[in-house]
C-alpha cells in the first residue's frame, strides 16, 4: 500500500483524465447517433445498412483504432483526440442500433395519436418518442459508457491511457511494480460501477412512468372520496 | 376560428387510391351535418377510417376536395389544421410518460397556452368526462381501459375544436364499460354539440348514437347515408339489409317511444304478506310483489303459492323479466317495452316510473297496437 498512499494525488488527476476521455465521446456519440437512429427507424434501407456498418465499426480491435487515428485525423501522435475519437466511432457503433430498436419499440398508436394532436416530425420526436425510448436508449448509453472506460486504458499503447498508464508503467518497471497495477485496474473497475451507477439513477429520475405501479388502481384506496 | 353555423365537412368526389392500386374510398360524396353526430359504419376494407382520416389529413386524399366550414383542408398546413380538430384513437392513444393532466393539456400547450391554464382547463375537463381529478396525477397505465378511453375523449376537447373525429374509440373496452362510454358520449354531445365523425365496425354502436349513418360497403364506396332509423326501416339493397342484421325490425323498435303502448293496472303484493292474501290479489293467475317503496321483486303464481304456508319471502317468488320506464318525458322505448313483456313469465311486463316504482303492465299485444298507430301516423319512415 505504500506505493498507493505515496501517489495518490497522481492517481486522482488520472482517473479525472480517464474519466474525460471516456465520457467525453459517450456524449458527443449520443449526439451523433441520435439522428442516425432515427433514420434508421425511419426508413427499412436507412437501417438495412446504418446497423451492420454501425456493427461492423465495433469489431474493429480497439488497438488497430487507435493506431490508425492519427492516420485518419492527421493529428499528433500524443493529442487525446485521438482516443477520444476512435471511442465515439464504438459509441456510435452501440447506440445506433439501440436507439433505432427503442423508436421502434415506441407504439405505433400512440406516434399516430401525437401527429393526430398537431404535433410536426422534429416536435414529435422530442416530445413524445425520444423520452419514450429513454429506457432502452440508457441501457446502451451505460454499456457505451462502461465499454469505453475500459477501452481508454488500451490508448496508452499511443501515449494517452488515463489510469492506463499505471497498468503499463507497472508491468515495465523491473521488477514489475504490483501495488501500481493493482490500483490502476482497481479504479477503473471502480470508475465504471459508479458511472454505471449515476447513469441507472439518471434513468429512473427521466422515466417516473416506469415506475408507477402498473393497471387500474382501485378507486377506494388512493382516490378521496366520500 | 369558423364562423357560427357553417360548421360542417363535405367530401366531394374525393377518393384515395394506394400505390399498389387498391382504391379505399372511391369517389365519396358526402355531406356531415354541423352540431350531430354521423357514423361511418362497414366491414372491413370499405374504407371508412381512411375517410376519417382523410378529414385531418393524416390520410391524403388522391383526388377530390373536403371542406371543413367551407374550406379546403389543403389551404392549412397539416399540422395547424390538426390542432383545430379534436381526435380520438382506438385504444386511447395516450402518451404513457405524461400525466392524465399533461396528455389532456397537450393541444392547448401546442397552441400556445400557458403550461399552468391549461392545466387548469385539463381539471375542469376530467370533471366534463366524468373522471376524479385525483387521477390527474396519474399516468395512463394506472388507469382502467374505460378511464383512459375517457382521458382520451377529453384531451381531443381540450382546444375546445367544433369537430372531434373518433375512430372505433369504444372497440378495446368490454361490452358494459362501452355501453358506459357510449351513454357518456351521448349525454356529452347533448352539452356540446360538437360535429361528430365516429367510425366503427358496429352496426348496433352507429344505430345507438348517429343522428346520422353512412354505411359503407368494401371498395369505399357509400351503400346508404340515412337516419338509423330509415336504415333499419328501408335499407336501400341486400347487402345494407344484411348488414344492418336480421334483428333489424325489432331493433326498430328502439326509435318508437313507448308512450302509446297501453298500460294496465296491475295487481301489486307487498313482500310479507300473507299468502291467503297474495292468492286472493292475483289478476290472471299472476301478481307482482313488490318491496316497501313499490319497487318490482318478481312474480307468485297460482301454482308458485300453491305449495307456500304463511307469509310471502322472496325465496317464494318466481324471477321477472326486464323492465321499462313508461314516465314521459323519458319514456322508454317499444323495443324495451315488447322485451319487458316477453321476457316477463306471466306475458305481462312490468312498466315502472322514474323511480324504479310499478306503475302496471304491457304486453305484447299492445306494443304492436302502438306500432301499428305509429305506422299509420306516419311516425315509421316508409
Amino acid at each position: 500500500m505504500n506505493w498507493v498512499i505515496d501517489h495518490i494525488p497522481e492517481l486522482l488527476s488520472a482517473a479525472v483524465d480517464h474519466l474525460q476521455l471516456a465520457l467525453l465521446p459517450v456524449v458527443v456519440g449520443l449526439v451523433l447517433s441520435l439522428p442516425l437512429g432515427w433514420v434508421a427507424n425511419r426508413w427499412t434501407v436507412a437501417r438495412a445498412i446504418l446497423v451492420p456498418v454501425s456493427g461492423l465499426l465495433y469489431t474493429i480491435p480497439s488497438l488497430a483504432l487507435f493506431v490508425m487515428m492519427p492516420l485518419l485525423l492527421g493529428t499528433k501522435i500524443l493529442d487525446p483526440i485521438n482516443v477520444q475519437a476512435a471511442l465515439t466511432i464504438y459509441t456510435v457503433a452501440l447506440l445506433v442500433r439501440s436507439i433505432a430498436d427503442a423508436l421502434a419499440a415506441v407504439p405505433d398508436s400512440v406516434v399516430q395519436a401525437a401527429s393526430a394532436m398537431g404535433y410536426r416530425t422534429v416536435g414529435r420526436f422530442f416530445a413524445v418518442e425520444l423520452p419514450l425510448a429513454i429506457p432502452v436508449l440508457v441501457a446502451g448509453v451505460r454499456v457505451a459508457a462502461v465499454s469505453n472506460i475500459s477501452l481508454v486504458a488500451v490508448g496508452q499503447i499511443i501515449g494517452v491511457g488515463g489510469l492506463g498508464y499505471f497498468l503499463l508503467h507497472g508491468a515495465q518497471s523491473s521488477p514489475p511494480n504490483y501495488q501500481e497495477i493493482i490500483a490502476g485496474i482497481a479504479l477503473i473497475v471502480l470508475l465504471a460501477l459508479v458511472v454505471d451507477g449515476l447513469l441507472a439513477l439518471a434513468g429512473r429520475a427521466l422515466t417516473p412512468w416506469t415506475r408507477q405501479q402498473r393497471g387500474p388502481v382501485g378507486r377506494g384506496r388512493s382516490v378521496v372520496s366520500r | 376560428m369558423p364562423t357560427q353555423g357553417v360548421r360542417v365537412i363535405e367530401f366531394q368526389s374525393v377518393t384515395k387510391r394506394y400505390a399498389d392500386g387498391t382504391v379505399a374510398v372511391d369517389s365519396l360524396d358526402l355531406t356531415i351535418d354541423a352540431g350531430r353526430i354521423t357514423v361511418l359504419v362497414g366491414p372491413s376494407g370499405c374504407g371508412k377510417t381512411t375517410s376519417l382520416r382523410m378529414i385531418n389529413r393524416m390520410v391524403e386524399a388522391t383526388s377530390g376536395t373536403i371542406l371543413v366550414n367551407g374550406e379546403d383542408i389543403r389551404a392549412q398546413r397539416p399540422a395547424t389544421l390538426r390542432r383545430g380538430i379534436g381526435y380520438v384513437i382506438q385504444n386511447a392513444g395516450l402518451f404513457p410518460h405524461r400525466t392524465v393532466i399533461d396528455n389532456i393539456a397537450t393541444v392547448p400547450v401546442l397552441l400556445g397556452t400557458k403550461k399552468a391554464a391549461a392545466r387548469r382547463r385539463a381539471e375542469e375537463l376530467l370533471d366534463t368526462v366524468g373522471l376524479p381529478r385525483e387521477l390527474g396525477k396519474r399516468y395512463p397505465a394506472q388507469l382502467s381501459g374505460g378511464q383512459q378511453q375517457r382521458v382520451g375523449v377529453a384531451r381531443a376537447l381540450a382546444a375546445d375544436p367544433p369537430v372531434l373525429l373518433m375512430d372505433e374509440p369504444f372497440s378495446a373496452v368490454d361490452p358494459v364499460v362501452r355501453d358506459d362510454l357510449q351513454e357518456e358520449l351521448l349525454r356529452l354531445q347533448s352539452e356540446l354539440g360538437k360535429t361528430i365523425v365516429f367510425v366503427t365496425h358496429d352496426i348496433d354502436e352507429a344505430i345507438k348514437l348517429g343522428d346520422k349513418v353512412a354505411v359503407l360497403r368494401v371498395g369505399g364506396e357509400l351503400a346508404q347515408y340515412d337516419t338509423p332509423a330509415t336504415l333499419l326501416a328501408k335499407p336501400v339493397d341486400d347487402f345494407v339489409a344484411s348488414f344492418v342484421g336480421r334483428d333489424r325490425g325489432y331493433r326498430a323498435l328502439g326509435f318508437l317511444s313507448a308512450h302509446g303502448a297501453e298500460v294496465v293496472p296491475l295487481s301489486t303484493i307487498p313482500l310479507g304478506s300473507p299468502v291467503d292474501e297474495a292468492r286472493a290479489a292475483l289478476t290472471g293467475g299472476w301478481g307482482v310483489v313488490v318491496d316497501e317503496n313499490q319497487a318490482p321483486l318478481g312474480w307468485v303464481s297460482t301454482s308458485s303459492l300453491s305449495t307456500v304456508e304463511g307469509e310471502l319471502r322472496s325465496a317464494d317468488l318466481v324471477a321477472g323479466g326486464s323492465l321499462y320506464v313508461a314516465d314521459s318525458p323519458k319514456s322508454g322505448s317499444l323495443r324495451t317495452a315488447l322485451d319487458a313483456a316477453l321476457s316477463s313469465p306471466s306475458g305481462v311486463g312490468i312498466a315502472v316510473d322514474s323511480g324504479g316504482a310499478v306503475t302496471g303492465g304491457v304486453t305484447a299485444e299492445s306494443v304492436l297496437k302502438a306500432l301499428d298507430e305509429a305506422r299509420r301516423s306516419g311516425e315509421v319512415p316508409s
